[in-house]
């Protein structure tokens, strides 16, 4: 009876093929099935390589069992992971998607020695004075003077940004990203924001404008897509 | 009840210890009582300044290992009555002074003193814990330079960690000529900068150094730019409202009917 059942089901988009995982069978059996179709349905050497989407419906599959799915699937460098997706998160990785994801605000002036770290976004309503820092997971959003270092997506949030009120900053981080202040004297800018420039692969400095054309400001959204 | 306030400025040669002695000698000159304690422990020089240096016995380290009496250190001042120092060891370093015996000695000096002024060493480390342990306010000196500025906020930064109410804020070496001409930090910018009170503005006067290579603080002169900023200084603590002191050199006439008629020169 259970051999009849289906447990994987693969459709054909315009992006790739996406992969329903039956969520009532064990992990062992949908991964059975899922080793015969992906034998099966492996494309030729000349064909392009396929990108894949994962979808697990309700299961829940730990970082290892997601890690036997990604070998199953990639294993003949044929298909690539697009993303593995699951209806349900737990509980503690919802509470830490929520802390991520949130504006924390803080009325201070961070000064020269001092350092400001936070999870999530940060909102400093206060200077930033030369000699001091502020690092967040998040964005950075100063009401005030940046005049020392602000480091926004530490944990390698390439999609983060810094804004502030007046931006004179000794230097920007951004992931892993660092720019500096020229070594003339120049004067700052008055609400301009820092973001990683993918094509000049470094970090600009730009008018608030063109953040309205990233298409998600929020952490929390952020952190559903990239998981 | 006195109250104690701590001279700071963690960079070193910025004026801490010339305006411990002119701030105590101009609230000297307004008849408070005053002692002025020194707390830069091996390398003391509040007593060159205020020219009391050949009559030290005892200092702040025989009085915290108890070999005297508070009173017995105590050196009373040449010029005015209620004007006291209590000078700093100059065998000893920084470690024989420790916060809890700086407290006792504040608070103790406080019963008897309207103003308890303490010369705090550069630096941020014991020297400057013990200098700020007994302390009710503070007062931080910078110069308008950049290196300077910078430990100043620093400062801040410490300070606003402890009991202490916000500190004020004197600038002093000012060059006229130098910030006029934009190179120098203007004092807005400081200001802006350190975001406190700003309680005294002081021009770089040459009768400054004159004054404490005789041992005579400079407040005790009756004319000179500095000296009037010190008074002036004193002036504030004690609650009056005291225009900030004009860094122009004397106007000519011309200039003056200008600024009578209301025309901007």
């Amino acid at each position: 009876m259970l051999d009849k059942k289906q447990f994987i089901t693969i459709k054909g988009t315009k992006e790739g093929l996406t992969l329903f995982v039956d969520d009532s069978c064990t992990f062992e059996h949908a991964l059975n099935e899922l080793r015969e179709k992906i034998h099966a349905s492996r494309p030729k050497h000349d064909e392009p390589v396929v990108s894949v989407k994962v979808k697990l419906g309700n299961r829940y599959v730990q970082e290892e069992q997601k890690e036997i799915l990604r070998k199953i699937i990639a294993e003949d460098e044929r298909f690539t992971i697009d993303s593995i997706v699951s209806d349900v998160v737990r509980r503690d990785e919802a509470l830490q998607w929520q802390e991520a994801s949130e504006v924390k605000t803080v009325n201070r002036i961070i000064r020269s020695g001092q350092m400001l770290e936070v999870t999530g976004d940060l909102l400093l309503i206060g200077d930033v004075n030369p000699g001091g820092k502020v690092v967040s997971t998040g964005n950075i959003y100063i009401m005030g003077r940046l005049n020392g270092i602000a480091h926004a997506g530490i944990n390698g949030d390439k999609q983060a940004f810094i804004t502030a009120s007046y931006m004179k900053p000794s230097q920007l981080r951004i992931a892993d990203y660092i720019s500096r202040a020229p070594d003339y004297e120049s004067d700052g800018v008055y609400m301009e924001c820092g973001l990683i420039d993918e094509e000049q692969d470094k970090i600009v400095i730009d008018r608030l404008q063109v953040l309205s054309h990233k298409s998600e400001i929020s952490g929390f959204g952020r952190r559903m897509q990239n998981g | 009840m006195g109250e104690a306030i701590v001279i700071t400025s963690g960079k070193g040669g910025v004026g801490k210890t010339t305006t411990t002695a002119n701030i105590g000698t101009g609230l000297a000159l307004m008849d408070k009582k005053v002692c002025l304690i020194d707390t830069d422990i091996g390398l003391r020089n509040l007593d060159v300044v205020m020219g009391l240096e050949n009559r030290i016995i005892y200092d702040i380290v025989d009085v915290i290992e108890e070999r005297c009496k508070l009173k017995q250190a105590l050196i009373k001042d040449k010029r005015f009555d209620y004007l006291s120092l209590l000078p700093a060891a100059q065998t000893s370093d920084k470690s024989a002074v420790t916060e809890e015996g700086m407290r006792k000695i504040v608070g103790e000096l406080k019963q008897e003193y309207d103003y308890v002024i303490i010369d705090c060493p550069a630096g941020i480390e014991q020297g400057f814990k013990n200098a700020i342990a007994g302390a009710d306010k503070a007062i931080v000196v910078t110069t308008p330079e950049k290196s300077s500025v910078r430990d100043a906020d620093r400062i801040v930064g410490l300070l606003e960690q402890e009991s202490i109410d916000p500190p004020l804020l004197v600038i002093n070496r000012i060059r006229n000529h130098m910030m006029k001409n934009g190179d120098m930090i203007e004092i807005d910018d400081i200001v802006q900068i350190l975001s406190i009170d700003l309680i005294g503005i002081v021009v770089d006067d040459d009768d400054v150094i004159k004054a404490s290579n005789s041992g005579e603080p400079v407040a005790l002169q009756p004319n000179s730019k500095a000296s009037i900023a010190y008074r002036n200084i004193a002036r504030r603590i004690l609650g009056e409202t005291v225009p900030l002191q004009s860094l122009e050199d004397e106007k000519g006439v011309f200039q003056k009917v200008k600024k009578f008629l209301g025309i901007r020169a």
